[in-house]
């Protein structure tokens, strides 16, 4: 049995210790927000954060993330109402929004660092792929984000 | 009264329950399977239907149906205010929902058509979504007339109130909506002019965002049913292979592993707890294929293939106009130059899945297509049992860009396994790297074109021979006319350039690659090849590529054309100057009954290193449903198209594909995202797509200008593989 804190949570999952996070959250938890993309750490549909730093789910041993707090997008907020997920919905941003959930957990980890990014640190931060091509609101719905967290 | 039970909003809850609550569906559902519950849930969810399109609830809420599949593209939001423009509803209170594959099959085919491609869902039902609008007010207008005994003309529908005029009395359209529901539909309504519209051509905010911000949108690999069991898949790494054995033996004791199940091409791994355990098992599985008989096809033989085809002394002609004879005779230039197009994947976001629970008394599917009617076809051919006992579930698709329409193999094998296991829901999943090694391809494209200048540097003639795979051949043969495929065509056939004489052939070259449909299908390779090459000529001649398209575009059916050109050429101030070592490049194309055009600004520096510094595209779709939605199409277009000029390339070797993941087969990220500005144009009149056309104008405008900036034609893609250092 592992112990895991996910959103808070305490969970104990019986599974193999090299069975990736990524699949515990989904198959084992049901928390399906958090998505697979690649499997290969390469298009971070499936970012989580692991005490507070961005994690590609897909490639980490569930193992790893035993002890530490784990957070999905079903723990960023409950109803919406984090400041990235309220700029996303005002710029209209996702397409198919499959995607989203992993950009959305990339950039809350960078405006926790970085309460300002400027658009070289979003470049950095968020490498994420998207095929339906929202990165200009992407860009545009976390410099929102960020100025309302700046205002208060 | 008719009282219709909309299946799919019970279909819907169902799910969202099974997702949102994880072990909440375990309690609800009887042990049975989803009927009954579905049946529980319909007897609590009676609503009228005053059409089959509209359901207005007792509290006022309108609940409009989408009969096509939201991937991205909005039509889960535009297709709504279509009905409501008409409706005279409130918009605030409209809700979306999907229309019921079965209860559409039951129902003569009440929707139309559930298929979503071709960027059709808007201009296609526009105005049979519009009259279902217009009919239920009518038919809301005259219950309340009925009700107070007055003549129906006196009574005005607006905002969900219905008003009679001449005493201000109102009722509001949930207190009429059983009434009106028993009237009959009206057939011809008469429809708005388009200058009255209030709904349309407003951005609306889309119905599906708030869900896909926080998660709890459910895609089909979503789908969480109890004692699911996960299925993961290996297919003949050469397309045309088949299977010839496994070891079942090896994987038997590895964690959660059930079954091991051989398809003619493929072999399946079904282990409980998740798909990872499947996964793992599948890794782990030795398996032998039977490569068949293209194990030896290469890329290398593919072009040559090609090569073939441009050399053949004849191929079926797809247009002729004039005599270029006499008119190359006389030329004072000809220009001639071969072009390239790679095969490319898809990749959209969301693998392949599909979800499938046989049990005796039907079959449930949850897959991620874009044609719900042909998944149910697909499903009852497989499992064998009548339509009728087929329930496709819909859900929002993470991406389709064309890879689900024709081709759910995917549907297919999840539906064989799960009939080998009835009761137990089967969810498969294909990893990445069957996604992109087991696509349905951009087809390769090698074009010959020629071209003759007069003495004073005007066209006077263009032959062009089309070397390219058919994607219509195999499964679409009405659209082969006399050898050529009229779909691939497209672009040079219908191009709308003033040249005098004109002559086109296309030679079909098939190979075992299996082609599809991918983002704006023929409108991606063939703008590219004719954008470059009137840019060639408009260098030959020594014009301005830009003065040089207008002259060639002066004909009336070249109007919106020319209009769209010079629309995006000013926003992009064309003529203007701009900093040192950038350069400009322009395109135009019309595609899926839109005009678009594009100017990208980019530089190229010593190193060879290209920076696209800024992308304008324009369109004009005649009338615009959503505006903010055609303008997310267009942003989103540069992305994929600009990502296919820049990267995109899936190569051939040992008869498979080269390329497996997101490492090899690279994507645009968002650091590289230029700056865009997308130019909307409608000028009504017409109903054009939104979709695909942003992509025509795309990879010509970028590479036009690498020309500008280095004097090295690109004339194959992608752009990875060229030098670009200047000369």
């Amino acid at each position: 049995m592992i112990a895991l804190t996910v959103n808070g949570t305490e969970h104990s999952v019986d599974v193999g210790s090299d069975m990736r996070l990524l699949w515990v959250l989904r198959d084992i938890l049901g928390l399906t927000g958090t998505k697979f993309g690649c499997g290969m750490s390469l298009c971070g549909a499936c970012t989580v954060h692991l005490d507070g730093e961005p994690v590609r789910s897909c490639v980490m041993p569930v193992s790893i993330a035993a002890g530490k707090n784990i957070t999905t997008i079903e723990g960023l907020s409950t109803d919406g109402s984090h400041p990235l997920q309220q700029a996303w919905v005002a710029h209209q941003v996702p397409q198919c929004g499959y995607c989203q959930t992993g950009m959305i957990m990339s950039a809350a980890a960078l405006l926790k660092k970085n309460p300002q990014p400027s658009d070289a640190d979003i470049n950095e931060a968020v490498t994420n792929i998207c095929r339906c091509g929202t990165y200009a609101r992407i860009r545009a719905a976390i410099h929102m984000a960020a100025r309302k967290v700046e205002s208060g | 009264m008719k009282q219709m039970v909309n299946m799919s909003r019970r279909s819907f809850l169902l799910r969202s329950a099974a997702v949102g609550g994880g072990l909440l569906l375990e309690v609800t559902l009887p042990k049975s399977g989803l009927a009954e519950a579905e049946q529980a849930s319909a007897e609590a969810e009676k609503i009228p239907e005053v059409t089959a399109w509209v359901l207005v609830r007792p509290d006022d809420t309108i609940v409009i149906r989408v009969a096509r599949v939201e991937m991205g593209q909005g039509s889960f939001t535009g297709l709504p205010m279509l009905v409501a423009e008409e409706l005279g509803c409130d918009w605030s209170k409209v809700q979306a929902e999907y229309a019921s594959t079965s209860e559409h099959l039951r129902r003569n085919r009440i929707f139309r058509t559930m298929l979503t491609g071709g960027s059709r869902s808007i201009r296609d039902s526009q105005e049979y979504l519009r009259t279902a609008g217009a009919a239920a007010r009518l038919m809301l207008t005259g219950a309340a007339a009925r009700r107070w005994d007055v003549p129906v003309a006196e009574c005005v529908a607006a905002n969900s109130l219905i008003t009679h005029s001449p005493t201000q009395r109102q009722v509001s359209f949930g207190a009429v909506a059983a009434e009106a529901a028993a009237l009959d539909i009206p057939e011809n309504p008469p429809l708005k002019d388009p200058a009255d519209w209030t709904i349309l051509g407003q951005p609306a905010r889309r119905f599906d965002i708030p869900d896909k911000v926080t998660g709890k949108t459910a895609f089909a690999i979503d789908t969480r049913l109890p004692g699911m069991v996960y299925a993961a898949i290996a297919q003949c790494p050469v397309f045309g292979g088949s299977l010839k054995s496994v070891d079942a033996k090896k994987i038997a004791d590895m964690r959660g592993v059930v079954k091991v199940v051989p398809l003619e091409d493929a072999v399946v791994v079904v282990a409980t707890e998740s798909w990872w355990n499947a996964q793992q098992a599948l890794r782990a599985l030795p398996i032998e294929w039977d490569f068949g008989e293209h194990a030896q096809v290469s890329s290398d033989s593919i072009l040559e293939f090609l090569r073939e085809g441009i050399q053949l002394e004849k191929a079926p002609v797809s247009r002729q106009e004039g005599d270029i004879d006499s008119a190359f005779a006389s030329a004072a230039t000809t220009i001639e130059a071969d072009y390239y197009a790679p095969y490319l994947e898809h990749a959209t976001m969301e693998p392949q899945n599909c979800t499938a629970l046989y049990t005796e008394q039907r079959v449930d599917v949850w897959a991620p297509a874009q044609n719900s009617e042909a998944t149910a076809a697909v499903t009852a051919e497989t499992a064998d049992v009548p339509v009728s006992r087929v329930e496709v579930h819909k859900v929002h698709l993470g991406g389709g860009f064309g890879r689900r329409g024709l081709y759910i193999e995917f549907v297919r094998q999840a539906v064989r396994i799960a009939k080998t296991m009835p009761g137990s829901p089967v969810q498969l999943i294909w990893s990445r790297e069957e996604d992109i090694q087991h696509g349905r391809y951009r087809p390769v494209a090698l074009v010959r074109m020629r071209a003759a200048l007069n003495a004073s540097g005007e066209p006077t003639a263009w032959t062009v021979r089309q070397a390219e795979q058919s994607i219509f051949s195999a499964v679409r043969p009405h659209l082969i006319r006399d050898g050529v495929d009229i779909v691939g065509v497209r672009t040079f056939a219908d191009a709308p350039y003033a040249f005098p004489n004109l002559h086109m052939e296309y030679a079909m070259r098939n190979t075992h690659v299996p082609p599809g449909p991918w983002r704006a299908v023929a409108h991606t390779h063939n703008p590219f090849f004719r954008e470059s090459f009137i840019d060639e000529l408009a260098h030959a001649a020594g014009q301005d590529p830009y003065q040089f398209r207008r002259t060639l575009l002066q004909t009336p059916q070249a109007s919106k054309d020319l209009a769209i050109l010079d629309a995006v050429a000013e926003a992009a101030g064309w003529d203007s100057p701009l900093p040192e070592g950038v350069h400009r490049g322009i395109a135009v194309q019309d595609s899926y009954g839109s005009y678009t055009a594009a100017v990208i600004e980019a530089s190229v520096n010593n190193e060879g290193e290209l920076t696209i510094h800024r992308v304008v595209v324009g369109i004009d779709c005649g009338y615009v449903a959503n505006p903010d939605s055609v303008r997310a199409q267009l942003e989103g277009s540069v992305v994929y198209g600009l990502t296919a000029a820049l990267y995109g390339e899936i190569t051939i070797k040992a008869g498979r594909v080269e390329q497996s993941n997101f490492h090899d087969y690279q994507m645009m990220r968002l650091a590289e995202m230029p700056t865009v500005e997308v130019v909307l144009k409608p000028t009504g009149g017409f109903w054009g797509g939104a979709g695909e056309p942003g992509m025509a104008p795309l990879a010509p405008a970028l590479c036009n200008a690498i020309f500008a900036a280095t004097g090295k034609r690109i004339r194959s893609l992608p752009l990875k593989n060229h030098d670009l250092r200047p000369a």
